[in-house]
């Protein structure tokens, strides 16, 4: 990029917000009417000629190993094609980072089918046939043998001495120490991690007192500061056990996809919340190029993190078409999704916090023990550490953890994964040390909140630590302690009758963008600006609201503004995996710097035709124009002559930064007007992260211990508002998501056969509409991120952790401190402890 | 055989239009039959192909099952009339609104617009391990694996378990016992009325069944009396979630007070046992005392005499001595300002 278009001047240095003309306003997304008319076509939506039908076998235990199978009684039935075992799978792939660098696959991971079955519910082998319920009949007749192994649900279980392993490789990941850099070459990639056991010893679970996370040695540690002398030097020292539950993803659309080849390329019509980076992640799965592989998805019924790249499921019907030489579509069942479909691991954790008598936390020592499940290693252990170092700004801490395996359906990222598991974990001891220390909750949440270029997590290797861009949390506290008007409630009684009432604040904090993506737009003759978009169509609106940015750079009206989404084949963009919230960052900057390449071009074109410089010339109201006054021309105008002069204003030559994706798109919009593309190369002094203050108030019936939320407030700090409509919706949707951490939501497993007994939404307790607070809302601080164009940063995660903490930390305002020490909190529990004046649902004891 | 679930197998549907044809097809197919009322209960059982029957008799186009006639001061409902439409009846909700309130609390809007009041108090045990395939006594098997030192039973039973811990689920069924309401069943060989408390049954009668149904018999009405028209009613469900999900408990009361003392009552309670539990005990002790909360209390407490938690289910005592004495004595509502 020319050193012109660096960061945003009308932001930097200024207090004042810039007038935007679509920046902040309402508008009508392109896809909302085929939404709300059911025109929106959806992965099971879809139907080619000769389509057949695939079902899944799924593990009826929850570790074994297939001995045989015989499906031939199936196979011979009318109707029944071909079925699919992992033999017919490509080998794991190793991945390629950017620099080039081989990222070896993981030998244990997930294929999508398997002989080796490490969960109750995981896919065996699939049938395909005419129809669902031939292909059901058919599973029906197929016998399996299977060599029961012994198998591990319980995190804590299979760290006691003797217990059983998830896996035959051991019980715990192991992540070996990276190789020392060698001078002049970029960093290796981290190694793989292992699979080994570990065993505690009897005395590191008998050391724990009642309800206390025992604490043996740990695999994964960081400390910064003397968290010692923090401790030992604290006016109050809090130590605190506390258990987050496991949630599925559960997304209102399965995660159905349907397959074809055409001309040896698959066509997938899948469900995933990233379009352009769903492609790379099939081509993988499927030994392909990536030029082979067609995605399409228009409309994705939710992700929250399980849908980043689609599903490895989805590979099930491509590999089917295949072999049949006809469509294959796998629609997935409730059932089956509560399987393969994703969970948040839940973290067994344990901290001790040292407070000043002022408030301020001196020292943060905090252990956890995150369930992996029976894949991958999970970042959640890490990340939640890393949020607390953030949110909670300690001057010293110490982090321990271990990502320890179970058979229990796969997990992966889910809405704010990691960082909300750390707020649950410190959240409960800030509200007890301001009950403690008689200091109001808003106030010690203030007094520890980060500001400006805050640190975050461990030091690099250089001794330094990582910082923010930028924090303003404390504003978002001042705000909703207004609005909420929280000094007025807390005046109010708290016991009437046989209710008691309580109100809650919380913060939340989490990752919320990131950089290095590229826009691209043609203008075309007709004067419309024709905008390509790689930004899955996931229900955030992001899909649109990103270029809105584009729109208006340029000065143009977003009537003349066509998107074009949700199909890999219509010349899309390398776009950022719409994942960790990272969307309205990343891709306003890549819209920001794809419209002043189109500027650019315009200036150019216009100082051609009409003299002068191109600095002399300015474009807005779809004209670009000599500063001043004079000479002018239409952007029809502009593009016709792009048109002409053909090389780099068409597309015929295009820069060497973008990504090879995107030239490969860019190259087929040649010569239909005036091509822009960019790559965003924009420099950024920090790590991108937002901020919510949630404020809750609570009312709980102390005769049957059910309580109600009266009030919800959260106040984000996310930057510049792009679309406020869009945004409450994330605000409150993802607030409810934490909400339903706290009041309900979970797994529940009957250990001694390693068999879930909670699968359906009656018994996961996903919240209803009824259990959403009575009142409802949210603010926006407003503030633009100093680092980067327009502002604004995205906001998908943190509202969890506040919307579950905010309704948790007004339950103990409201019933004290010893009612509960796990989420969710039901009923029961409330009841059990009031009863017994302590608490009393099992503190450890993992999915109940 | 491998399992698979959420897909219903085929079977052979009947739609008869009369309450003879639907007693003539049960009782030609006897076992192999299954009756269907609105469908709720039926089919999870089918989609998960747990239960496998060959026919199955759908009731949805019998007309004389479907509506609400009064009858001498009270009420008689077809056994398919909708909670939605029980619900919604003028008469109920006069006279009888503890069924009203009670109908009303079962499930979501969509499931009480599709299920029947005779499938809400039919309907089967929801045990999760029951309801999940597991071969236990209720299957036909010989264990109850909600019973284990393992198991995870908190909605399970604390009163008159044998064998079997799993409760019943209805939120009408309270009500309509409290109401002394009546059962009319039918098959082939003519008609029986049975009292409401005592269409329910224990594992102790029978561990496979719920009610007094037996293959062939048809719930076709349930009569309420004029008895306690007008009364004062008093119904309560607690349960995890808002909408759409069984009680965790309920309780149904009626009552007629006389000079502040409690002349007549009637008192159930659901969810704490295989069956329905009408308090008799409760009835006795508080007839004729003043309703206040200390007879409230007392009745409470007689309410769990004998009550046995499971290692899951412990707050479901406290829960019913508090719920019971709501239903005498009401609730002591806030007053935050």
């Amino acid at each position: 990029m020319p050193a012109k278009s660096t960061i945003n001047p009308l932001v930097q240095n200024s207090s004042e917000k810039p007038a935007y003309k679509l920046i902040g306003q309402n508008y009508t997304t392109p896809d909302l009417v085929a939404k709300v008319t059911g025109r929106a076509k959806y992965a099971e939506d879809y139907r080619a000629e000769g389509m057949l039908f695939a079902k899944l076998l799924l593990s009826p235990v929850p570790h074994a190993h297939v001995r045989s199978i015989d499906a031939s009684e199936a196979l011979a039935m009318p109707g029944v094609k071909a079925i699919l075992t992992v033999d017919d799978l490509p080998a794991p792939a190793d991945a390629m980072t950017d620099l080039g660098q081989v990222i070896p696959a993981n030998k244990l991971g997930e294929r999508g089918l398997t002989n080796d079955p490490v969960y109750q519910g995981e896919p065996i082998l699939a049938v395909c046939a005419v129809d669902e319920y031939t292909c059901a009949e058919a599973i029906e007749k197929i016998h399996i043998e299977y060599e029961r192994l012994p198998h591990a649900v319980d995190p804590l279980v299979t760290l006691r001495p003797g217990a059983a392993n998830a896996r035959v490789e051991g019980n715990v990941w192991v992540r070996p120490d990276p190789p020392p850099p060698v001078k002049g070459q970029p960093p290796p990639p981290p190694p793989a991690p292992q699979v080994q056991e570990l065993k505690w010893t009897a005395q590191d679970f008998a050391d724990a007192k009642d309800g206390q996370l025992p604490m043996g040695k740990a695999t994964d540690h960081w400390s910064f500061g003397d968290w010692e002398a923090g401790l030992k030097n604290a006016d109050l020292v809090l130590d605190e056990t506390f258990v987050t539950p496991n949630t599925s993803h559960q997304t209102l659309e399965t995660r159905t996809a349907m397959a074809y080849w055409q001309n040896g390329k698959v066509y997938v019509h899948c469900s995933t919340q990233s379009t352009s980076q769903t492609v790379p992640a099939l081509a993988r799965w499927l030994h392909l190029d990536m030029s082979d592989v067609v995605v399409i998805s228009e409309y994705t019924g939710g992700g929250f993190g399980s849908k980043i790249t689609s599903a490895i499921s989805a590979i099930i019907p491509a590999l089917l078409s295949k072999k049949t030489g006809a469509p294959v579509m796998m629609r997935i069942s409730r059932e089956e999704e509560h399987y393969i479909g994703r969970a948040r691991p839940s973290i067994h954790g344990r901290l001790k916090v040292g407070f000043t008598k002022d408030g301020r936390i001196t020292a943060i020592d905090m252990y956890v023990i995150c369930d992996s499940g029976p894949y991958d290693p999970q970042g959640d252990a890490n990340q939640s550490g890393r949020m607390v170092s953030l949110m909670y700004q300690p001057p010293a801490m110490r982090w321990r953890g271990l990502s320890v395996l179970t058979n229990t359906p796969p997990r992966v990222s889910q809405s704010q994964p990691g960082g909300f598991q750390g707020i649950v974990l410190m959240e409960p001891i800030i509200s007890k040390a301001s009950r403690k220390l008689g200091i109001d909750q808003v106030a010690i949440h203030r007094i520890n909140m980060p500001e400006g270029k805050a640190n975050i997590g461990p030091p690099l290797p250089n001794g330094k630590r990582l910082y923010v861009t930028s924090a303003f949390i404390k504003e978002a506290l001042d705000i909703g302690h207004e609005k909420f008007r929280w000094d007025e409630r807390k005046a109010l009684p708290k016991r009437s009758g046989t209710k008691a009432r309580g109100i809650g604040v919380a913060t939340s904090c989490f990752v919320g963008g990131s950089v290095g993506f590229d826009g691209l737009f043609v203008i075309k003759p007709d004067g419309k600006i024709y905008i390509q978009s790689g930004i899955g169509n996931l229900g955030t609106e992001s899909v649109s609201d990103c270029h809105r940015v584009t729109a208006e750079i340029l000065g143009v009206p977003w009537e003349k503004c066509e998107i074009t989404w949700g199909h890999t084949g219509r010349n899309l963009p390398w776009t950022c995996p719409s994942g960790g919230s990272q969307t309205t960052h990343a891709m306003t900057r890549a819209a920001y710097v794809a419209a002043l390449d189109a500027k650019d071009k315009l200036q150019q074109i216009a100082a051609k035709d009409h003299g002068g410089k191109p600095e002399d010339y300015e474009v807005g109201g779809e004209r670009v124009y000599r500063k001043g006054g004079g000479a002018s021309m239409t952007l029809a105008q502009a593009a016709t002559r792009a048109i002409e002069l053909g090389g780099i204003y068409d597309g015929h030559e295009l820069p060497k930064g973008i990504n090879k994706f995107t030239a490969a798109s860019a190259k087929n919009l040649t010569g239909q007007g005036l091509l822009a593309v960019a790559r965003d190369t924009m420099p950024r002094d920090g790590q991108t992260h937002s901020y919510v203050a949630g404020f809750a108030e609570v009312e709980v019936d102390l005769e049957t211990g059910k309580y109600r939320i009266l009030d919800y407030l959260a106040v984000a700090d996310v930057g510049t508002v792009i679309h406020p409509r869009a945004l409450g919706g994330q605000v409150l949707g993802r607030s409810m998501l934490g909400i339903g951490h706290a009041i309900g939501q979970k797994w529940v497993y009957d250990q001694h056969y390693g068999l879930p007994v909670a699968k359906r939404f009656h018994h996961t307790k996903p919240p209803t509409i009824l259990d959403a607070p009575e009142n409802m809302a949210w603010e926006a601080v407003g503030i633009p991120d100093p680092e980067t164009p327009i502002g604004a940063r995205g906001i998908g995660e943190p509202p969890v952790g506040a919307g579950c903490m905010a309704i948790l930390n007004a339950l103990s305002d409201a019933l004290g401190d010893d009612v509960f020490r796990r989420a969710p909190v039901l009923a029961d529990t409330i009841l059990a402890s009031l009863e017994a004046g302590r608490p009393m649902e099992e503190g450890l004891t993992a999915h109940i | 055989m491998a399992i698979v679930r959420d897909i219903m197998p085929a079977f052979e549907l009947f739609q008869p239009a009369t309450v003879d044809d639907a007693l003539r097809l049960a009782d030609k197919y006897g076992k192999d039959a299954w009756v269907m009322a609105g469908g709720l209960d039926t089919f999870d059982w089918l989609k998960d192909r747990i239960k496998r029957p060959k026919v199955v008799i759908d009731l949805s186009q019998v007309a004389e099952l479907r509506g609400v006639r009064e009858v001498s001061g009270g009420l008689e409902i077809g056994a398919m009339t909708t909670l939605t439409e029980v619900v919604r009846h003028p008469v109920v909700r006069e006279k009888f609104s503890i069924l009203s309130t009670g109908a009303e609390a079962a499930a979501s809007p969509q499931i009480r617009n599709q299920g029947t009041i005779g499938g809400n108090v039919s309907q089967d045990a929801r045990c999760w391990y029951y309801r999940g395939g597991w071969k236990c006594y209720r299957a036909g098997g010989n264990i109850c694996f909600a019973d284990t030192p393992t198991a995870i039973n908190r909605e399970h039973a604390i009163l008159n378990a044998d064998r079997c811990v799993a409760v019943n689920p209805s939120d009408s069924a309270p009500a309509l016992i409290a109401l002394e309401a009546q059962m009319v069943i039918r098959n082939t060989h003519g008609e029986r009325v049975v009292n409401a408390e005592d269409y329910f049954i224990g594992p102790s009668i029978d561990i496979t069944r719920m009610t007094v149904l037996k293959p062939g018999d048809l719930l076709t009405a349930i009569r309420i009396p004029a008895t306690w028209a007008g009364a004062q009613f008093y119904f309560e469900k607690v349960r995890d979630r808002q909408v759409w999900d069984f009680p965790l408990m309920n309780v149904a009361s009626a009552m007629v007070v006389t000079g502040g003392n409690i002349e007549r009552i009637r008192i159930v309670v659901n969810a704490a046992a295989a069956h329905p539990l009408r308090l008799t005990a409760v009835e006795d002790a508080v007839r004729g005392k003043p309703r206040n909360a200390a007879t409230g209390e007392m009745g409470g407490k007689i309410a769990i005499a004998g009550a046995e938690p499971l290692r899951y289910n412990g707050y479901k005592i406290p829960l019913m001595r508090n719920l019971v004495k709501r239903a005498i004595s009401g609730v002591e509502e806030a007053q935050w300002t």
